[in-house]
C-alpha cells in the first residue's frame, strides 16, 4: 500500500520504458511544456494506472508509447510488443456493425478473411456481445460501445493495451461490470495495461500501481502500490482508504499550482 | 454494494445491455405504405397548384394567352404520343447523364486535391464556393463563343455549373471529419491508401452525396438553360422544344415541357433522397435532416 521501490523487480522486463521523455508542443513563447522528462517503466503483465490533475499530459503520453507522435526529447520503448490505444469515446466507425469494427484492424495487418471471421466471433463473446455482432455504434449504448472498442483494440493481437479514462463517460453500474470484464481479460490475456484516469478510486480499483503525475508539465511526482487483494471494490475501506491517500497528495500539488 | 458482485459479470451485463438499449424501432412499414407516406403530399401539392391554376385561368388573367389546365394537360397527352417529345427526352437526358459523369470525376478530383493539400484548400476554396454562386446562365455565352453552338457547349455548361457543387461537398465532408476516427484509424495500422478507403472515404460519403444532389440541381439548371440557346439542327431537345414554343407563342406547348422538365427534376431528387436516407440511417444520423 505504499510507494515501494523494489516492485519492478518482481516482474521480468520491461513492457513499456519510458525514459526522460519530454514533449513541447509549439515554440518560443507560446510553446506549451506538456510533459517535462517523465520516466517510468512497466513491467509484462503489470496494470499501471497514470493519474493526474487536468493539462498533465496524460493523453499526450499515450499518444507517445502507442507512436502517434514523437517525443521532444528522450526514449521511449515497446519492444517488439502490439500496442492498442482506447479511447474515452468509443471511436468506432459508425458506418460499420460491431462485428465489422472488431474486424477492422485485422484487414489493416492483412489476417486472411476465414481467420478474420473465427476471431472477431471470440473476441465478441469475450465482451460479452456476441448477441450484438450486427448492430451498428449507434444501436448500442456506451458501455456496449466501450465493449466493441476493447474487442477492437484487442483485435491486434494486443500484449500493451494503453486506455485513455475508457470508462469515464459511463454511469457508475456500468463501469463497475466493465472493471470486471476489463480485469478478466487482462488476466486470461497477460495484458500490460497503462490506464489513465482522473478518478482516484477507479485507479485504485485497477491498477497494481498507480503512479502520479503534476500539471503543468507533466512530471511524475509520486508513486502508490497496490497490493490489496483482486477483485477489489471501488466503494471498499482499503480503496478508499488509499484513494483519501492520494487525493491529499494530488490536492498539495493543486495547492502549489495555485501559489 | 446492495447485491452481491459475481465473479463473471456475465449475468448482470446482459441485463444491463437489455435495460440499456434503446427501445425497439417501430417495425418498418410495407413498401406501398411507406411509398405512399412520402407521396400523398406530393399529390396534394400538385392538386393545390392545379387549383391554383384553374382559379388563375378563370379570373381572366392574360385571357386568350394563358390557357387553363383543361386545355394544357390534353396537349401533353398529345406531346407525350409523339415520336419528338421521346426524342427531345432522350437527347436531353444523354447530356444531363454525361454531363453530370463528367462533373462528377472532376468535381471529386478537384475535391479530393484541394481537401488533401493545404495551399491549395486556402487558395482554391473560395474560388469554388465563389463559382457556386454564379447563375448557370452566365456560362452560356461562354462556351458557345469557346465551342460553338455544339454538344460539347451545353455539357461544358454543365460542368461549370455541377462540378463546384460536388468538389464543395467532399471538401465540407473531408472538413468535418472527425480527428478521433483518424486517430482510431492510425491506431490500428491504418496508412494512407488503406486510411483513405476505409476511414475517410466512408467518413466523408454524407457530405459528399449531399454535394452529388446539390450538383444534380445546378447541373440540370444549367442543361436546360444551355439547351434553350443552343439550337443544334436535326437535334430536338426539351430545351429546343421549349423555345419552339416560345417561337410560336404556344403557350400549352410551353407549360407542357415545363411540367416534364419539372417532373425529371423530381424523380432524379427522390432518387438522391432515397440513397441520403438510406446512409443516414447507417450513420445513425437519420434524425438530423441536412436540408441540403
Amino acid at each position: 500500500m505504499t510507494t515501494d521501490p523494489g516492485l519492478d523487480e518482481t516482474r521480468a522486463g520491461t513492457a513499456i520504458r519510458i525514459d526522460e521523455v519530454s514533449k513541447t508542443f509549439g515554440r518560443g513563447d507560446t510553446a506549451l511544456v506538456a510533459l517535462d522528462r517523465v520516466s517510468l517503466s512497466v513491467a509484462p503483465g503489470e496494470f499501471v494506472c497514470l493519474i493526474g490533475a487536468s493539462g498533465c499530459g496524460k493523453s499526450t503520453l499515450l499518444s507517445l508509447v502507442a507512436g502517434l507522435d514523437a517525443p521532444t526529447s528522450g526514449e521511449l520503448s515497446t519492444g517488439d510488443r502490439r500496442v492498442a490505444l482506447m479511447f474515452q469515446e468509443s471511436a468506432l466507425f459508425p458506418w460499420l456493425t460491431a462485428a465489422k469494427n472488431v474486424e477492422m484492424p485485422m484487414r489493416a495487418s492483412g489476417v486472411p478473411r476465414g481467420e478474420r471471421q473465427q476471431r472477431v466471433a471470440e473476441l465478441l463473446d469475450l465482451v460479452q456481445l456476441s448477441a450484438f455482432a450486427g448492430k451498428r455504434p449507434h444501436e448500442l449504448s456506451g458501455g456496449m460501445r466501450q465493449r466493441v472498442a476493447l474487442a477492437r483494440a484487442l483485435a491486434q493481437d494486443t500484449d500493451v493495451l494503453l486506455m485513455d479514462e475508457p470508462f469515464g463517460a459511463l454511469d457508475a453500474m456500468t463501469r463497475d461490470l466493465l472493471h470486471e470484464v476489463l480485469e478478466g481479460i487482462w488476466r486470461r490475456r497477460q495484458l500490460t495495461i497503462l490506464f489513465v484516469t482522473h478518478e482516484v478510486r477507479e485507479a485504485v480499483r485497477l491498477g497494481d500501481r498507480v503512479v502520479l503525475l503534476s500539471s503543468r508539465p507533466g512530471r511524475v511526482i509520486g508513486e502508490f502500490g497496490v497490493d490489496f487483494e483482486r477483485p477489489r471494490g471501488m466503494d471498499s475501506a482499503e480503496t478508499v482508504g488509499l484513494a483519501i491517500r492520494i487525493k491529499d497528495r494530488l490536492r498539495e500539488e493543486i495547492v502549489r499550482h495555485g501559489r | 454494494m446492495a447485491v452481491e458482485t459475481p465473479r463473471e459479470p456475465a449475468a448482470a451485463l446482459a441485463g444491463l445491455d437489455q435495460l440499456e438499449l434503446a427501445p425497439p424501432q417501430q417495425a418498418r412499414r410495407h413498401v406501398l405504405a411507406r411509398i405512399w407516406v412520402t407521396a400523398w403530399p406530393k399529390l396534394l401539392a400538385l392538386v393545390l397548384a392545379l387549383a391554383i391554376w384553374q382559379l388563375v385561368y378563370l379570373s381572366g388573367f392574360k385571357s386568350g394567352i394563358l390557357p387553363g389546365p383543361a386545355a394544357t394537360l390534353p396537349d401533353l397527352w398529345h406531346q407525350l404520343h409523339t415520336a419528338q417529345l421521346w426524342q427531345a427526352l432522350g437527347t436531353t437526358l444523354r447530356r444531363a447523364v454525361i454531363g453530370f459523369a463528367l462533373a462528377l470525376v472532376i468535381g471529386t478530383v478537384v475535391g479530393a486535391l484541394v481537401s488533401r493539400i493545404r495551399p491549395l484548400r486556402a487558395a482554391v476554396g473560395s474560388l469554388i464556393t465563389a463559382l457556386q454562386t454564379l447563375p448557370s446562365i452566365v456560362w452560356v455565352p461562354f462556351a458557345i463563343i469557346l465551342f460553338g453552338a455544339t454538344t460539347q457547349a451545353i455539357l461544358f455548361v454543365i460542368v461549370m455549373t455541377a462540378a463546384p457543387a460536388i468538389a464543395n461537398g467532399l471538401i465540407a465532408g473531408a472538413d468535418y471529419l472527425p480527428p478521433l476516427l483518424l486517430r482510431a484509424g492510425r491506431t490500428m495500422g491504418l496508412r494512407r491508401v488503406s486510411l483513405y478507403r476505409h476511414v475517410i472515404m466512408p467518413a466523408t460519403l454524407p457530405a459528399f452525396v449531399g454535394g452529388l444532389k446539390q450538383g444534380w440541381a445546378f447541373g440540370w439548371h444549367g442543361l436546360i438553360a444551355g439547351e434553350v440557346v443552343v439550337i443544334i439542327l436535326g437535334q430536338p431537345s426539351l430545351g429546343v422544344l421549349l423555345s419552339n414554343d416560345q417561337d410560336q407563342a404556344d403557350m400549352a406547348g410551353a407549360i407542357s415541357i415545363i411540367l416534364m422538365i419539372l417532373a425529371i427534376g423530381i424523380a432524379v431528387d427522390l432518387l438522391f433522397n432515397v440513397v441520403n436516407g438510406r446512409i443516414r440511417r447507417r450513420w445513425g444520423v437519420a434524425d438530423t435532416s441536412s436540408g441540403a
